[in-house]
Order: C-alpha cells, then structure tokens, then sequence
C-alpha cells in the first residue's frame, strides 16, 4: 500500500491538487463482547472510561479508514482531502464507523 | 428488601467512587490541557501562513456515568430541568478527546489544528444492557 496522505481540509500545505478521483469510502460495523461488556458493566457503578470499548471503536475507525486507503490507492491517488468521519448504532449492541472523502492526486 | 439493600449500597459506592474518579479526571485535564495549550486549534478550514506539514490527528473516549448520578439523573427525567450530571459527564468525555488528539499532534511536533470536528455518539445505545455511557471523538488536521 502506498504511501497517502489523510486531511480533513481541502487542501494540503505547500501542494497543488493535479487531479480529481471521485469519493472514497470506508466502513465497518462492529459488536460489543460480552468479555467487554462485563468489564464495562462493573465500570458502570463507579464511572469512568470504559476503555475496552474506547479500542474496539478506535480499532474499528481504524479498519474503516483502512478500507478507504485501499480503494484510493486503487484508484491511483496519494492523498484524500476533506476526510469525514460518521458514526451510527444500526442495530441493538452493533456501531457502525463510517470515513469518506475525496481521493486525490497532488504534486 | 435484600434487592433493595443492594441498590442502596450500589448507589452509595457510586456517589464515593464516582465522584472521587470525577474529581481526579478533572485535575488531570487541567494539567494536561495547560502543557497543550500551545497547540492552537480552529475548526475553519483556514491553513496558517507559515505551514508546511500536515497530519491527520483524532483521539477518541468512551465514558460511563456512576450509578448515583444515573439514578439522580432518572429522577430529574421525571420532573425535567438542566441535568448536571450528564453535563460533566460529557465535558470530561469531549476534553478528554481533545487532549488524545493534541498528545498525537505534540508527539509529531505539530502546532496547530484546523478544521476541528467533534462527534459525540451514544454507542450501542439500543443493546439490552444498556449503559449510561457516551462516546466523544475528535478528528482535525494538525499542521506546522
């Protein structure tokens, strides 16, 4: 996988956009476990971070944007701009992580 | 009267612990928002003169609220109002974000943020045991 660069603004610093690809995308839905789940259920009493739940969202964000790396790098681009982010919960106990943005070839 | 004991002990430890951790979490944010504070964020779209170098940063955190403040929070459900507990439980959640973000930024020498986002979701929210918990993420590109 080649080498591309992420920003969520619409240029990048010091470079110039040669062209266009179109919108790429990436997504993910994941489950909760019920490992997690018990750990999260005793957190729940006092408060705090659930941190197993802070890495399965951050691992799957992750694996979104992943997805969308490939399909731009299949497309031929070295960057992405104005890279969004959205996150659902599409079915009791499931998340889904969603990235898009615009693949682009720059200088 | 035995369920209702554990309730009450529950509740008790929730409110000690709870606002111990609270407590704690908060200082910790105050030092660490002021050793970040040289990074400057915007949410434009605007890149600084002076900028050559960019990365994509994002720090996320899933909170969960104690078992007191869940129970004062039922409560107040009933008769409405201004609800503080789940106000600080999403002002830790969004500054805590924000700090996972900018500690990215600082460890690759970045000094300022533009187009800041924050998305706050309340994950999986429908499962059968639901939990009182939020999840705040912050995304934006850092520059220098």
């Amino acid at each position: 996988m080649r080498n591309i660069e992420l920003t969520n603004l619409e240029t990048l610093p010091g470079r110039t956009i040669v062209k266009h690809l179109g919108m790429v995308q990436g997504n993910t839905v994941r489950a909760k476990h019920v490992g997690r789940d018990i750990m999260a259920g005793l957190k729940n009493i006092v408060g705090g971070e659930l941190t197993g739940y802070t890495e399965l969202l951050s691992e799957s964000r992750e694996e979104s944007v992943s997805r969308m790396i490939e399909e731009a790098s299949a497309l031929g681009a070295n960057a992405i701009l104005n890279v969004r982010f959205s996150t659902s919960s599409v079915s009791a106990g499931a998340s889904e992580l969603y990235v898009y943005g615009t693949a682009v070839i720059v200088s | 009267m035995l369920g209702l004991l554990g309730v009450l002990v529950l509740i008790a430890i929730g409110f000690f612990f709870g606002r111990i951790n609270e407590a704690r979490h908060f200082a910790r944010l105050d030092v660490r928002e002021a050793e970040l504070a040289y990074i400057t964020m915007t949410n434009t779209k605007q890149i600084p003169d002076g900028m050559s170098a960019s990365l994509f940063v994002n720090g996320n955190v899933v909170i969960s609220i104690d078992y007191f403040k869940r129970i004062g929070a039922a409560l107040r459900g009933l008769v409405g109002g201004r609800m503080g507990t789940y106000t600080t439980l999403v002002e830790r959640a969004r500054r805590e974000a924000i700090v996972r973000m900018k500690t990215e930024a600082e460890a690759n020498g970045m000094t300022h943020i533009a187009n800041l986002r924050l998305e706050t979701a309340s994950v999986f929210k429908n499962a059968k045991t639901d939990i009182g918990s939020i999840e705040v993420f912050a995304y934006g590109t850092a520059l220098k």
